[in-house]
């Protein structure tokens, strides 16, 4: 069984993200004023296979983004896992 | 006495630490490759500045887990002294020898020019040399140089005067590091990562020297040791 995973990370709420800030000022420059907050992230794709169930999926995702992908002092992370044909 | 400096694919001031330990300072000094383990007894370990991994992910994220990592870690959780510069910083705090973490600097530009520095701790084994308050004039070369750490983990870096460096007060400060931070230590004091590079202020011809006391105090306390 083949799993398609698609994780989302982002600065944490509590921390100022600089790059999202001149973003926002960018879109309110252009005129969108009621664009009141806009945070920069990475989104990756990865395909992941020999795996059971989406238990298992989720387990390794999850290890994976605590030990490389996210770095938890200053990120969070969200994904969701699609079964592939 | 015998360093030895870790080269990353894409670390850029592994030569430029080379020059000043081996041709300054007269030290042995060995280049160790990523791929390989510390295979001699160092007496201290030094992880330079430059692009490991082209950044991706984020600095330092994936050379952390550079198969020689395991065994600078191992080196570092026995008591050896090991000094990250600037990148070599960042893969500090990625391997959780030092906490913390970098963020894009404020103004989002790579920066480099040289900034003021306040010794903020001079009873570790790398600023020894140093009085506590003195002023350096040591240039930076980052983009991700905005250290950021949680307030109870700032707390524990204060009370455990973990602090060693900071910028010299907010112009000064290049980056929006929290509190003017430039450098910290482990709690043990053998581990010191700092964004300046101390390489690059090492004779006077490259405008200051004041980086040379640095590895002074390093060497020194080395010798201390022996004696």
């Amino acid at each position: 069984m083949e799993w398609l995973v698609k994780i989302n990370i982002q600065l944490k709420e509590s921390i100022l993200d600089p790059q999202g800030q001149a973003v926002q000022a960018g879109l309110n420059a252009l005129g969108y004023d009621n664009v009141i907050d806009l945070n920069v992230g990475k989104y990756m794709e990865l395909k992941i296979s020999d795996l059971k169930n989406e238990e298992e999926v989720k387990e390794q995702v999850d290890e994976m983004c605590q030990r490389l992908l996210a770095n938890p002092v200053i990120e969070d992370y969200r994904f969701n896992i699609e079964e592939m044909a | 006495m015998r360093f030895g400096i870790v080269t990353f694919p894409g670390s850029n001031c592994d030569q430029d630490l080379r020059y000043v330990v081996e041709d300054i300072f007269g030290i042995k000094t060995d280049m160790i490759w990523h791929k390989e383990d510390l295979e001699n007894n160092y007496d201290a370990i030094l992880l330079p500045g430059g692009f490991s991994y082209g950044d991706y992910l984020r600095s330092g994220a994936i050379a952390r887990f550079s198969p020689v990592m395991d065994s600078v870690i191992d080196f570092a959780n026995a008591g050896g002294f090991v000094l990250g510069i600037c990148n070599g910083f960042q893969i500090l705090m990625e391997a959780g020898l030092l906490p913390g973490a970098m963020k894009v600097n404020d103004n989002l530009k790579f920066v480099c020019k040289h900034v003021k520095l306040q010794v903020k701790n001079n009873q570790t084994p790398f600023t020894g040399q140093l009085e506590k308050e003195q002023v350096l004039n040591i240039p930076v070369a980052h983009q991700e140089g905005n250290f950021y750490i949680d307030d109870a983990g700032l707390e524990k870096l204060k009370n455990n005067q973990q602090i060693v460096l900071k910028y010299l007060n907010k112009s000064e400060n290049p980056n929006g590091s929290i509190e003017n931070i430039a450098g910290i230590c482990n709690q043990e004091r053998n581990v010191f990562g700092l964004m300046p590079h101390p390489e690059r202020a090492s004779e006077e011809i490259l405008g200051s020297s004041d980086g040379r006391k640095i590895f002074e105090s390093l060497i020194s306390k080395i010798k201390e040791g022996v004696n």
